[in-house]
């Protein structure tokens, strides 16, 4: 693997050093760098398998500074990197800016719009992988009380929240859904201990299933539900393999599949919008080894159907972004 | 001759010093098999090879001056303010909220503005420990560190409440009005005929702060106050024996101080950023303290300790362009090594330097 890296690392530079030939992809990572098992990680996933699959070279670069997003995206327009693709909506203003500057080259930001003619805005339909893992939520509850653990309070995770809603009661008119964010700042992407806290005291209202999404604040949500024998939902990665047994499925919203598909359009690279959802393999629910013995075939006969449907467009599940609210609690 | 000359002590011993921790980083690009003479090459071409490169230096270079002119007037009067990143943070707010008060015509008008919200918030912020330290001794260290995590906290309340734009998921303001945009070095430089990189974010505020620079100096060593903070600093009973109040130097020094800090947030968030983010600061206010350490707490070491720091972060994205074995965690390790062998480990230069220099005096 080190001996892997360094090749194609040699092979990076020398690429380089012979005056960048090409129309190579490149790829910057946010802040939160490469390994952050989760967002970064899933784009730097998505780039290995381009790159293993083809044979290709593509070029990467880390942030360490805000200053450096307009010089990363410079430097990789200036050098020929075409498409440059970078992960998160912390770059949209710096792209907004640089893009006009480089008509020829193309970009791709994810998790973010932004309207420039070379801009591809890859955005997820978050809702609709959350329906389905919501439908088995209710499905696998016995006491018709579940739970959602967001990270940071913004629209974006409200918008998984209210698509968790949806799946929930299409299942079970019934049931009751409890809410909590645990904060209003980035620092609750990063917060096991209060991840745990709100998981127990909504085991304590009666909560036998609970959704996680909230970054590494996640990881404690489904340790908690682990420890104490209830049921948990993993998100963004496959997390099933965490807590085998006790881990109903994972909500995946494939960053990677984003990126690979960038990578493989090249100079292609279609601008505009690129909405990802269930029919596209943009997000979809975990089924692997890990949980196959907790998913009745029940639950997951009733969830592909509901999968058709929404492919086919016969169920349409509300998008909070919509308009910034959502018709069930 | 008791003393080595001066130009030993301003000169010759930062330089051994950066020599070591180039041999003890090149050690470390050595052990991950990359060649060490390649990488500072890369890291001093990518830092002063190009006006874009010189562009992200001084820009760099401006912040640390910012900073460690801050950590040396408070240390003059034997304060360690540690709580530079705080008071850049809350000072950005001030510069914000005067920045988003009017429709700016032009910016010459806001910069005077700017600079005095920036200034009252950031020395406000350094003025609380300081009240707490002079009136009810507690710990400058303990107090601004922690006013830093208040800071933190502040900034995320305002950012995510009522200073947020309500179009973007970023906690971010909206951004300014361009009559409050700064001439950037590309703008001041294309009428003299130098064409200077767009897209460096080298702005006017380097000059503010050469002057601040030239400000420290004239306060410290040619007026009364300054006379009485070093006299404070120096020893604090004699100070009071000779009628200096403990209380107005610890709360002047430490508002200059907080000030200073602040100016930062004019580079960052009024010169490059042009709205008010979350985490502008990124480690600035720390690095002031080597930097200050450094430059011997003199504004001429400070600026050029500045410049070094700030080819140490440009050409260390270089060298992550370039070199891409070498990760962000090694260039960190780099710049690390060479903050420890010219701050912290100065005397351990010292020490031999001196002694050789008096065997030296005493053979001749």
């Amino acid at each position: 693997m080190t001996l892997m890296q360094k090749f194609l690392g040699a092979a990076a530079t020398l690429a380089l050093s012979a005056g960048a030939a090409l129309a190579d992809p490149a790829i910057i990572f946010d802040l939160g760098g490469k390994f952050d098992k989760s967002f970064n990680e899933a784009a730097f996933t998505g780039a290995k398998r381009w790159a293993e699959e083809t044979g290709g070279n593509f070029r990467e670069i880390e942030l360490t500074s805000e200053a450096q997003r307009e010089q990363a995206l410079r430097r990789f327009a200036e050098a020929g990197y075409n498409p440059v693709v970078m992960t998160g909506f912390a770059f949209a203003s710096s792209l907004d800016t640089v893009a006009p500057d480089f008509p020829d080259t193309k970009f791709a930001i994810i998790d973010m719009v932004v309207d420039q003619p070379n801009v591809q805005s890859v955005v997820y339909k978050e809702q609709e992988g959350s329906y389905l893992v919501g439908m088995m939520a209710a499905m696998a509850s016995k006491s018709g009380t579940v739970g959602f653990v967001g990270g940071m309070d913004i629209p974006l995770i409200r918008k998984f929240a209210c698509g968790y809603v949806q799946g929930v009661k299409a299942v079970n008119p019934d049931a009751t859904v409890i809410q909590n964010m645990t904060g209003t700042t980035p620092a609750a992407w990063n917060d096991p201990v209060k991840g745990g806290e709100l998981t127990k005291a909504q085991i304590a209202q009666g909560a036998d299933v609970v959704y996680a999404a909230a970054g590494s604040t996640g990881l404690g949500v489904l340790q908690t539900a682990a420890d104490e024998n209830i049921l948990a939902i993993g998100v963004d990665s496959n997390q099933n393999y965490l807590h085998p047994g006790h881990m109903l499925t994972s909500m995946m919203k494939r960053v990677d599949v984003a990126v690979y598909n960038a990578f493989s359009a090249g100079p292609d690279l279609k601008p505009g919008f690129n909405v990802l959802g269930l029919a596209e393999g943009g997000v979809d629910y975990a089924f692997d080894e890990y949980n196959k013995d907790l998913v009745t075939p029940e639950m997951k006969a009733a969830v592909d159907d509901a999968k058709a449907k929404i492919i086919a467009g016969e169920i349409e599940v509300h998008d909070y972004m919509s308009d910034n609210s959502c018709p069930v609690k | 001759m008791d003393k080595m000359p001066r130009w030993a002590d301003v000169v010759l011993i930062p330089l051994i010093s950066l020599m070591l921790a180039f041999i003890a980083s090149g050690l470390v690009v050595l052990a991950i098999g990359e060649n060490p003479i390649q990488a500072i090459t890369v890291m001093v071409k990518g830092a002063l090879g190009s006006t874009s490169g010189l562009g992200y230096t001084l820009y760099y270079a401006t912040n640390y001056m910012f900073t460690g002119l801050a950590v040396a007037v408070a240390f003059h009067a034997r304060m360690f303010n540690i709580g530079g990143e705080g008071q850049a943070a809350i000072a950005g707010v001030g510069a914000t909220l005067v920045i988003l008060a009017f429709d700016w015509p032009h910016w010459a008008l806001a910069l005077p503005f700017a600079i005095m919200g920036a200034a009252l918030f950031g020395g406000f912020w350094a003025a609380v420990p300081a009240y707490l330290q002079a009136k009810r001794g507690s710990h400058i260290v303990i107090t601004t560190i922690m006013f830093n995590f208040i800071a933190a906290a502040v900034m995320g309340f305002l950012l995510n409440g009522v200073l947020k734009n309500p179009n973007t998921q970023n906690a971010e303001t909206v951004k300014f009005p361009a009559g409050a945009h700064l001439p950037t070095a590309h703008e001041m430089l294309a009428p003299l005929g130098i064409n200077f990189s767009k897209s460096a974010p080298l702005n006017i505020s380097f000059l503010l702060a050469l002057l601040c620079a030239f400000l420290v100096w004239f306060l410290l060593w040619r007026t009364r106050l300054g006379y009485s903070i070093r006299a404070f600093g120096q020893s604090e009973k004699g100070a009071k024996y000779a009628g200096i109040s403990a209380f107005k130097i610890i709360m002047i020094s430490m508002f200059i101080s907080g000030a200073l800090a602040g100016m930062l947030s004019i580079n960052v968030v009024m010169g490059e950023q042009e709205r008010l983010i979350k985490e502008f600061v990124e480690g600035a206010g720390f690095v002031g303290i080597a930097v200050a350490l450094m430059g011997r707490n003199h504004p001429v070491g400070i600026i050029l300790a500045s410049i070094l720091f700030g080819m140490l972060t440009q050409g260390g994205f270089e060298l992550l362009w370039e070199m891409p074995n070498i990760s962000k965690e090694v260039v960190l390790v780099i710049q690390g090594m060479i903050i420890l062998f010219t701050g912290a480990l100065d005397y351990m230069v010292r020490g031999p330097v001196e002694k050789l220099f008096l065997r030296m005096h005493k053979g001749a």
